[in-house]
């Protein structure tokens, strides 16, 4: 299998402090990948530089072997990589579709002009992205409720909204920032479902957890990261067994 | 969805709005005639601030510079080129966007209020550019005189009857009001509103955020040169102190009062904002201050404008509609 992304010895600094230093890792084409690490092990930073928030100070980043360090964020959506927001970011006074059709924007084209002139071609891809962003509700079980606006929707809802709204822009892949954050039990074993269910699409995930268990259940290639660096790297019950993960996780103060 | 712009009961108040202006030559005398041009001139702006400030929540208060540099640029081809005023309008829509583009492109990345200093500080730089005779072409403090009366079907428009501007505003007005509502109702409308509700949400889904805010801020600048075109047409005349930063507040202030974001919200603002002081002319002095307290009052009680409306982008059976379909 090739590897869908690949980071190769990517280091990135603030000042002083080495957030992420050299790490590599592939997320191959069809997996689900986690990113481990306890707080402050540079997860975030990982995942801000893959989605182009920040640039890399050395070493690179290739998506389908074409390297995307220093591209725009939107660039990088529409090559095909979609996120999810740790701290969920929705556009909270517009209706659920309207949120959903914000991922559909990169891959429709109606600009000023042809909302003028609503040539017919215009509402043929109006009419489309309002369909599939239906279906993309359906799909992360927010069936019937298109018309609710995002503020008025449940925590574990909202973060299941924002994955909707990722997976309408296509992505080949998608990453999800703490995407267990805030939900209880039965919403993050639903989460596992829908994991599964988006990888069963053809969507490669990227997971990015703090929480060790819905990793060790939704992901078959785990990567722990720890003071920026890459720690141990392996399918789920090997890093369990790991004793310098264990060290990393139980030697430490678990904030 | 595309197939409706707007709800029934905003279809019947435009109809009525429309009629009452249709009529409005027969019960009102010249003045009141002449209160209505300015009350269409100044919808025109609001409107076009309102992409910008309404919709994509970009806090511009150097407005008024747009609507000088549409001014400007018809009074100038018209005065030296003679070519007929109306027909400058794209020309002026045009300079106006470039205009904006190239202006807002170092400083529209900025925060609302940082781009708000900017923005008064742009409106007083067009100010005393004119003032100063830039290019040897605007005439300095004077203006430019001598603009040319519009003609249509070869039918010369003069101030004695101000009824026939009212119908070439207006009309102008109708035709901005039913190309903005297809706008917000479309992907460049929602990309517009992501931007205002989360600029880093909205990149992150993939938009283009610092292309859309150049858009916004050249479409509505290309709407503000327009009616600077129609503003110079009636006038014949155009002074720098059209366009100085009060004429920016005002406008920014129509849009606040009226509802950012609500087509109808912001053309009652506009409305209100001319209307109120001629009618408060009676307290001579003192309408100014009437007029400053009504405005804390308001903002105090009713933040989100006057007429503020939610959007119905879509609903139910436009939902079931669009699955239906192949």
């Amino acid at each position: 299998m090739s590897a869908l992304l690949e980071l190769r010895n990517v280091t990135k600094s603030f000042g002083g402090l080495t957030a992420v230093g050299d790490v590599s890792f592939d997320v191959p084409a069809g997996s689900v990948v986690g990113l481990i690490g306890p707080n402050g092990a540079g997860k975030t930073t990982t995942f801000n530089l893959i989605t182009g928030n920040y640039v890399p100070d050395h070493g690179t980043i290739r998506f389908e072997g074409r390297a995307i360090g220093g591209m725009r964020t939107n660039a990088i959506v529409r090559a095909g990589i979609a996120r999810t927001f740790q701290n969920v970011r929705l556009f909270q006074q517009l209706p659920a579709v309207e949120n959903v059709l914000a991922g559909r924007h990169c891959r429709t084209r109606a600009g000023a002009l042809a909302a003028f002139l609503r040539p017919p071609w215009q509402a043929r891809e109006e009419r489309e992205a309002a369909a599939r962003a239906v279906r993309e509700l359906e799909f992360v079980g927010l069936g019937g409720r298109a018309l609710e606006l995002a503020k008025n929707l449940a925590y574990g809802d909202q973060r299941r909204l924002e994955i909707a709204r990722a997976l309408a822009a296509d992505p080949k892949l998608l990453i999800l920032d703490e995407p267990a954050g805030g939900m209880n039990e039965q919403e993050t074993d639903e989460l596992v479902g829908l994991i599964a269910r988006i990888r069963a699409r053809g969507v490669t995930t990227l997971l990015i957890e703090h929480d060790m268990s819905l990793v060790m259940r939704a992901c078959e290639h785990i990567v722990v990261l720890e003071y920026g660096e890459k720690i141990a790297e392996g399918p789920p019950d090997a890093i369990q067994r790991d004793p310098k993960v264990i060290e990393a996780y139980l030697g430490t103060e678990d904030a | 969805m595309p197939n409706r712009t707007m709800t029934r009961g905003l279809g019947i108040a435009y109809a009525i709005a429309a009629a009452a202006v249709a009529a409005a030559p027969l019960a009102l005398n010249a003045y009141w005639i002449d209160v209505l041009n300015s009350v269409g001139l100044y919808v025109l702006l609001a409107l076009s601030l309102n992409l910008i400030l309404g919709d994509a929540g970009l806090f511009n208060m150097g407005h008024a510079a747009f609507y000088a540099v549409g001014a400007y640029t018809s009074a100038i081809l018209n005065t030296r080129l003679e070519i007929p005023i109306l027909w400058t309008l794209p020309a002026s829509a045009l300079v106006a966007a470039l205009f904006a583009a190239l202006v807002a492109r170092p400083v529209v990345h900025l925060r609302g209020d940082y781009l708000l200093v900017v923005t008064i500080g742009l409106g007083e730089i067009v100010r005393i550019a004119l003032v100063n005779d830039v290019f040897g072409l605007t005439g300095g403090a004077n203006g430019l005189f001598g603009i040319s009366r519009p003609t249509i079907f070869g039918h010369r428009l003069t101030s004695r009857k101000p009824q026939e501007f009212l119908y070439l505003i207006w009309a102008f007005v109708a035709v901005t009001v039913f190309l903005f509502h297809r706008l917000e109702q479309s992907r460049f409308g929602r990309a517009l509103n992501y931007l205002r509700e989360d600029p880093i949400a909205a990149e992150g889904s993939g938009v283009n955020t610092a292309r859309y805010r150049l858009l916004a801020f050249a479409l509505g600048a290309a709407w503000a040169g327009m009616t600077g075109t129609l503003y110079a047409a009636k006038m014949t005349i155009i002074s720098p102190e059209s366009f100085g930063s009060w004429e920016s507040v005002v406008i920014f202030l129509m849009v606040i009062l009226g509802g950012a974001g609500s087509i109808p919200g912001v053309m009652l603002g506009a409305a209100l904002v001319v209307i109120l002081p001629e009618l408060f002319r009676g307290f001579a002095s003192a309408r100014l201050l009437v007029f400053g307290l009504v405005m804390m009052v308001m903002m105090v009680f009713r933040p989100q404008g006057l007429l503020p409306y939610r959007l119905l982008r879509f609903k139910e059976s436009d939902l079931r509609r669009a699955e239906d379909a192949p």
